[in-house]
């Protein structure tokens, strides 16, 4: 059996209006605490929870996510590394990546980056117009992607992402596809594109409840998707998931292992991971985190074990998302026949049908969710 | 002291008619009846302080938490007499205070020779009490004039003195004033029921009648038959029988109410008390009938028994199909305490399995309704309530028509319409928004008078039909709350009205049908078809929604195929969030019901079957 990893680091300079993940300023965890005196120790924590785990083959996929894991000393981050290494080895071509804020990022951290093994980096651009960062509450100015994945480029990084959203209040159907044609101007290999949601408890959900900023209409934000995929496809990135565009060869393998059922650990605050379908997840805050771990005991929070309906939901409504889709074989007569308006509404390939499997065409990508509901019912 | 010890007060079955005194309380809600009638219970000691306790007579929660009675009850209060030191027995008979039991409230009026017109002093008369002192006067009914809460800052005394001396006749200072909240002035009026209201006349040696002034059924006693005897002597071991149905009952118990049940020997002339016959269902001992003893009959009957007719209806589904059987249930067993109650078993293609009830109003209905959900834990779709129509079609061939689905399809000569004579009492203020209201409701002026200086009752025909829609509620609105309303059934008159449906992708939606005037019609139309856009999701397919007359399509509206339905990304493979969110898809799928191939989801019919008043109400409960 192998494990793969993902590392949260849990900490921004500041929390972004739309931004429900588990993260934290400095000034949350203490007052007038910076970055380096509020995450100092952390990494030494993360190698206790290493510790704990049991013995396993070689990692395949390692990744660094947050909060915003550059704001962490390439060093550091190189120490856990080296724990992962040590304990259970690398797998040929471990691929391991890190997401980058591109505020929080110079030419040497980046080369520092690559020194320790990180061979994949993953950029938050999200637009190219300034006036819907702003509307996301981001700190970056548009300009310091260009010039952040050019040192990326030249720190010797030949795996490059750019995360984008859509779909955010404010942002025209030419604002976005300036952001896709930006993104594309770009030496990068893979993008991931998410329709913007809005979570409750966030800056961002209280202003459209308040009816401060409203939500464009989902009809337009489907029609940005196809402008998206449109232009993904003829400048040569396929999709392979529902929201992840690569050239060939450069899809990311983590990405996909959640997709596919892998069984991966996750280390920090709030991580989740998956074994067998067992499911857990640890304590989300830092201090807690620390606590459990300086007593000798696991950071787990909660956990469930899946029966065998659940695993069968999550397999469909994980698989449907990934370029192979589903089987038919793994269907029974009655969920493929739920099936057949989809697919007589162009929603999935028919030619892959014929091939023994539900794939998802441009179209059906957009209802995925619907069609889970409907094989599931 | 003015009490007098249970034990050696005048017994049951052994009271002078002399020495008796029935009298009911006519009061609008929220005038204090309750309060009043719990310090005569005080004040006579029939209670002990003790056990005591806030609006003792009504028995439901609804009831408690509504302020109404539903049911009435009789109590036997044995009073001293502070002006000739006699001692009396009072009976003092509750009466239900809505325009929906009307019916049992002449009942009640019947079975008494006086009334107390209690008015709340800071408000005034209201219609629903002006209705039923009227009714009691029509009844002979001796009428002592009562002002409650003389405490409250905001009593105006003299203003509603002089209001109450116009009304019935007499001098406004022979108003009594009262406070059910301190006590003051109680005991002079139970003194002053002793003087002014004569004592029963009956035949003690005639054959036994007795009027059923109420009915209800006990769980471990079966059915409780409230009744007052008009001439003879009903005795235990009697055998009774109903003039109505000619059924024979042993009678297993005979007793009085001080409040808590007394058995006696019997009840003789001008008493007030309870019979148990073991039946199980009220409709066996239906208010209004007469009861006569088997071996000594009395030939003739008391007047006034009447058949109660529902007068709306409304069809009643549960929102989870699985709990149809348990609605039939629930359904029974309540109509084993409502006489009104009607329904039979329909089937809606929309809403599944289900019953068209009949109700005598919209407070019976709302009641109904609410004792389903609470007492049997149900969770109810009801469709909107509408009136009884009777429909001449094909020139010849003539049908009542329930349910606005039932409506015939073929040519119509005619339709008729139920119609009420509605008395409204208001500020002078509101007189034109009153008349704007019932102008647009079909309404014709049939008088208006003042009742003081800038009080007036306003008297209108108006078709049932749009009472029923949200009358009452745009009453309230454009009055602030001060008007209030009464009506009664005057018969029917035709009408011009259309059958509307609401198609859905060209199926039709029978919960939605509605029977409307042909001028209203349209706006019907646009408003259920812009409603539903609203409420319906969209779908993977475009679906319209239309109203159509016939096969006449009067307003359109349409929901864009969905286009867009997945989540961007899971969480940092937090996919037990992701699954979580599925099943609670999947739960609400499992709630939609199939129109067609249209999904539409249960909040959807609410939404669309409430009126925006509903909603308010609603909110304003929670």
């Amino acid at each position: 059996m192998t494990l793969s990893f993902y590392v949260h680091i849990p900490y921004c300079v500041k929390r972004c209006g739309y931004c429900d993940f588990n993260t934290y300023t400095p000034n949350e965890l203490r007052a007038g605490g910076d970055i380096a005196s509020v995450s100092e120790g952390y990494v030494d924590l993360l190698i206790e929870e290493v510790n704990l785990i049991p013995e396993s083959g070689p990692i395949p996929t390692i990744f660094f996510g947050g909060g915003t894991p550059t704001l962490m000393e390439p060093m550091d981050l190189g120490r856990v590394l080296s724990q992962l290494e040590n304990k259970f080895g690398f797998a040929d071509g471990c691929e391991i990546t890190i997401e980058a804020n591109p505020d929080s990022v110079t030419l040497e951290k980046l080369e520092a980056l690559h020194s320790i093994g990180i061979n994949r980096i993953s950029f938050g651009m999200q637009s190219a117009n300034s006036h819907v960062l702003k509307v996301l509450d981001r700190t970056h100015n548009p300009e310091n992607v260009a010039k952040a994945i050019d040192w990326a480029k030249s720190a010797g990084f030949a795996e490059i992402s750019v995360d984008l959203i859509y779909g955010t209040p404010g942002e025209s159907v030419e604002d976005w596809s300036s952001t896709v044609d930006t993104a594309l101007s770009l030496p990068i290999t893979h993008i991931s594109a998410y329709a913007l949601i809005v979570e409750e408890g966030t800056k961002l959900g209280s202003q459209v409840k308040r009816g401060e900023v409203v939500m464009p209409d989902d009809d337009l934000t489907a029609d940005k998707y196809l402008i998206a995929d449109e232009k993904f496809h003829s400048a040569g990135f396929d999709w392979y998931e529902v929201s992840n565009w690569a050239k060939p060869g450069s899809e990311c393998r983590h990405n996909i292992g959640y997709w596919k059922g892998v069984n991966w650990w996750g280390l920090g605050p709030g991580a989740h991971s998956h074994m067998d379908g067992r499911r857990w997840w640890n304590v989300k805050h830092p201090n807690s985190y620390r606590d459990r771990l300086q007593e000798g005991e696991s950071p787990m929070l909660g956990e469930e074990f899946l029966t065998d309906t659940e695993k069968e939901s999550e397999r469909i409504l994980l698989e449907i998302r990934i370029r192979d889709g589903i089987g038919i074989s793994s269907l029974d007569s009655e969920q493929r026949s739920r099936l057949l308006p989809f697919l007589a509404a162009g929603h999935l390939s028919n030619e892959w049908w014929q091939e023994g499997r539900v794939i998802l065409t441009q179209s059906g990508r957009l209802l995925a969710d619907q069609i889970v509901r409907e094989i599931l019912l | 002291m003015p009490a007098i010890e249970l034990s050696k007060a005048p017994q049951p079955s052994a009271t002078n008619p002399e020495q008796i005194r029935n009298f009911c309380i006519i009061a609008h809600i929220d005038h204090g009846k309750s309060t009043l009638a719990d310090r005569m219970l005080g004040i006579t000691e029939v209670v002990d302080p003790r056990n005591m306790r806030a609006q003792y007579l009504d028995r439901m929660d609804i009831e408690r938490e509504r302020g109404i009675t539903i049911k009435s009850q009789a109590v036997r209060l044995p009073w001293r007499s502070g002006l000739d030191g006699q001692e009396y027995i009072l009976n003092m008979i509750d009466t239900p205070g809505h325009v929906d039991f009307t019916y049992e409230v002449s009942r009640s009026l019947a079975a008494c020779e006086g009334a107390v017109l209690l008015v709340d002093c800071a408000q005034g008369i209201e219609a629903q009490t002006l209705a039923n002192l009227y009714l009691a006067m029509e009844n002979n009914l001796t009428i002592i004039p009562v002002l409650n809460k003389i405490d409250l800052p905001a009593a105006q005394p003299e203003k509603f003195a002089e209001e109450l001396a116009k009304l019935i006749g007499c001098q406004p200072e022979d108003c009594l004033r009262v406070s059910g909240k301190t006590g003051a002035g109680v005991e002079v009026l139970l003194d002053q029921i002793v003087k002014q209201i004569p004592p029963p006349i009956g035949d003690a040696n005639a054959p036994a009648r007795a009027l059923i002034f109420d009915s209800v059924y006990d769980t471990y006693r079966g059915v409780v038959t409230y009744v007052r005897v008009i001439d003879g002597h009903l005795s235990t071991r009697d055998q009774i029988q109903m003039f109505s149905t000619g059924v024979r009952h042993e009678m297993l118990e005979v007793g009085v109410i001080s409040p808590e049940p007394v058995v006696s020997k019997g009840l003789g002339v001008g008493e007030v008390g309870y019979v148990i016959t073991g039946v199980k269902d009220v409709r066996q001992s239906r208010v209004g009938d007469t009861i006569t003893t088997y071996n000594n009959p009395a030939t003739k009957a008391l007047a006034g028994y009447k058949d109660p007719k529902p007068m709306v209806f409304s069809g009643l589904y549960p929102l989870d199909g699985a709990d149809y059987p348990l609605l039939r249930e629930a359904l029974d067993k309540l109509q084993l305490n409502d006489a009104a109650l009607v329904y039979e078993p329909e089937t809606s293609a929309a809403l599944g399995f289900g019953f068209r009830c009949g109700f005598l109003g919209l407070l019976h209905m709302e009641i109904v309704r609410e004792r389903l959900e609470r007492e049997s834990n149900l969770s109810l779709i009801s469709t909107a309530p509408n009136v009884v129509y009777r429909v001449v079609h094909d020139d010849t061939k003539e049908m009542i028509v329930t349910n606005p689905s039932e409506y015939p399809d073929g040519k119509i000569s005619a339709v008729f319409e139920p119609i009420v004579r509605a008395t409204i009492l208001a500020p002078s203020e509101f007189i034109g928004a009153i008349m704007e209201l019932c102008q647009q409701r079909r309404g014709t002026l049939k008088g208006m008078d003042y009742l003081s200086e800038d009080r007036v009752e306003i008297r209108y025909t108006l078709p049932l039909a749009e009472i029923v829609f949200d009358f009452f509620d745009q009453l309230k609105s454009k009055t602030r709350g001060y008007a209030s309303l009464d009506y009664e059934p005057i018969g029917e008159e035709e009408g011009d009205l259309v059958k509307v449906d609401i198609l859905l992708q060209g199926e039709n939606v029978d919960a939605f049908s509605a029977i409307v005037h042909r001028d209203k019609a349209y706006a019907y139309g646009v408003m259920m078809t812009s409603k539903l856009r609203e409420l319906i999701p969209r779908q993977q397919f475009e679906v319209p929604i239309q109203a159509a007359i016939g096969s006449r399509i009067i307003a359109r509206e349409s929901i864009r195929a969905i286009r867009k339905d997945v989540l961007a990304k899971c969480y940092g493979g937090d996919i037990s969030r992701k699954r979580k969110l599925l099943e609670k898809q999947k739960e609400g799928k499992k709630r939609m019901k199939m129109v067609g191939r249209v999904e539409v989801p249960q909040e959807a019919f609410i939404a669309a079957l409430t009126t925006d008043a509903d909603v308010d109400k609603a909110k304003a409960k929670k």
